[in-house]
């Protein structure tokens, strides 16, 4: 390897691991595209159900018409195509487990930065392949949708998508990196899938709940960072949240990227101290 | 053989007690899978009652809310059905299920086939994973609760009915799910086909009414009914619990046991046109 004699700088490594990390993605595009189609089949049987319901129901619930409910599914999936890090955190758990995240204490490649790049370069394929079907599904079902929003909805949206990409990434790192203290962490990440598919709203928008729960859990659900992977982002689409609580909510979301990437590096540097590795 | 009627439950009684042995090795990890299956359970039946709390919200006061003409109570019968099959399948058909597909790559298959026994029997049973019944257990306490409510109190025949078309129900997913396992022989490994196994058996997990008011409701409602009788499985005998009998009912209670026959014997078919296709990966 040349990398070897010649130093890389920063960048030229950086793009090493990229460009490695999108090859490797390749490997499986056609099982990929099939099951990125595959995962909207439950949205038909959410059509039915919440026609249904609202048949019941009648006009709104809580702000939600039913074609609102059904947009609202179909743009979690999409905040969950950017928040969803599946194997992150049992990754890093499994290399601390099989001591293989000695490579990173002894190569000069720092393990989130590592981590970081190759989720990335997963993402972009995962999208390259995934915008067909998703383009697809969301343009057969585009009665359900209300009209385009405006520029600095779009913005929002956007800004809240990446945003919501960061967060569940360094939210699952830390989980990960909590492989230094307990080696077994399977469990653990069950039970945050179990919250995250709540709290994330990814069963059904979180206003549901408002006037149903006590008022401290409506105030915990409106601060938790797990909003920010699909509820929030498909919110903001559907105009549900504006003004002063759109800025509000942005401003929330970054806070707890800051706070998770900190965390993630804090735990990162406290895990390599106390990590020992045997064997060869 | 004089004791050959004996062999297969005997032998069924062996795989559970050594399933059951090991389960038991690790125990705090069995109490954390049972605990979290639970929890996994609650939070769906929470969705269902906040879903008939905001319809009750919005009606006029003493009106009864129903999604697709069942009440709460019914409703409740079903999602307990719905958890009993659901819990069955996971303990007693989803690890050999999983399995198949990984002795078929590895050539694991190869000891099986070797056995003096069916095949088809050794490889669907003899693993189970006995924390899943934890859910089998709450749904018992679900009827339990939700009986007493129902509108219309259930018979005796409903009672006897109500564990045949159980049966009947299992045994058709078994069968969907041994066919879609067995088809790993052919493609060597095939994950894509346990999320398709998921994702079609979604579908039977709501009352087929919902199914209805357009042309693909009604084709939904038909295909998965009648070509692949997903939608009988919960249905029929949630609906022998939770409702009167009406002749229209009769009907597709009487085809769900024409079905689940003809389950069984298409997917021993596969079953063995797929093994008669096995290469063996290991030597």
């Amino acid at each position: 390897m040349s990398s070897t004699t010649t130093n890389p700088t920063g960048f030229s490594s950086a793009w090493i691991i990229f460009r490695t990390c999108v090859e490797e993605r390749l490997v499986y595009r056609g099982d990929f595209a099939l099951g990125t189609l595959m995962r909207f089949l439950p949205i038909i049987t959410q059509i039915f159900l919440w026609t249904a319901v609202y048949t019941a129901a009648g006009g709104s619930i809580n702000g939600y018409t039913r074609n609102d409910v059904i947009a609202y599914y179909l743009l979690t999936m999409l905040g969950r195509a950017f928040s969803s890090m599946p194997g992150l955190a049992s990754g890093i758990a499994g290399q601390i487990r099989s001591g293989e995240i000695k490579k990173f204490l002894i190569q000069p490649i720092d393990l989130l930065h590592y981590l970081l790049l190759a989720r990335v370069a997963h993402k972009l394929v995962y999208y390259a392949v995934a915008a067909g079907p998703f383009a697809l599904v969301f343009w057969l079902c585009g009665d359900y949708f209300p009209p385009w929003p405006d520029g600095p909805t779009w913005v929002a949206f956007l800004l809240s998508l990446l945003m919501g990409f960061v967060l569940g990434f360094f939210l699952e790192a830390t989980l990960g990196m909590i492989g230094f203290w307990f080696l077994e962490v399977s469990s653990l990440l069950f039970f945050y899938m179990l919250a995250n598919f709540f709290f994330s709203g990814h069963m059904f928008p979180l206003e549901f709940l408002t006037n149903s729960v006590p008022p401290w859990f409506a105030s915990l659900l409106w601060f938790q960072p797990l909003q920010f992977l699909a509820y929030f982002p498909s919110a903001v689409y559907l105009g549900k949240i504006t003004g002063p609580e759109l800025w509000q909510g942005l401003a929330l979301q970054a806070a707890w990227v800051v706070f998770f990437y900190t965390t993630a590096r804090v735990a990162m540097h406290r895990g390599y101290n106390r990590y020992s590795g045997f064997g060869g | 053989m004089k004791d050959s009627v004996w062999l297969y439950p005997k032998l069924l009684w062996t795989f559970a007690r050594n399933s059951l042995i090991r389960d038991m090795t690790f125990r705090s990890n069995f109490l954390i899978e049972a605990f979290s299956s639970l929890v996994w359970m609650v939070m769906n039946l929470g969705f269902y009652l906040l879903v008939f709390l905001k319809i009750e919200e919005s009606q006029a006061a003493g009106a009864t809310a129903d999604i697709a003409g069942w009440e709460k109570p019914e409703f409740l019968v079903f999602i307990a059905t719905t958890m009993i099959v659901n819990s069955v399948m996971q303990a007693f058909f989803m690890p050999n299920a999983q399995e198949l597909s990984e002795l078929v790559r590895t050539g694991g298959l190869d000891f099986a086939l070797l056995k003096p026994i069916d095949t088809q029997f050794l490889v669907s049973l003899r693993k189970s994973s006995w924390s899943s019944l934890s859910n089998f257990f709450v749904a018992l306490l679900l009827i339990a609760y939700a009986v007493p409510h129902l509108p219309a109190p259930p018979s005796l025949a409903s009672w006897l009915l109500y564990p045949l078309y159980l049966l009947c129900g299992v045994l058709i997913m078994y069968s969907i799910m041994i066919s879609l396992a067995a088809t790993s022989i052919w493609l060597g490994r095939n994950q894509t086909l346990y999320d398709f196994w998921f994702y079609i058996t979604n579908f039977s997990r709501y009352p087929m009414e919902i199914y209805q008011g357009n042309v693909l409701g009604d084709g939904l409602r038909l295909g998965f009914t009648y070509v692949l009788p997903i939608l009988v499985v919960i249905n029929v005998p949630a609906r022998v619990l939770a409702k009167p009998f009406t002749p229209e009912y009769a009907g597709l209670a009487i085809f769900a046991l024409v079905a689940t026959a003809l389950a069984l014997v298409g997917s021993r078919w596969v079953f063995q046109k797929a093994l008669a296709s096995y290469r063996s990966a290991s030597s």
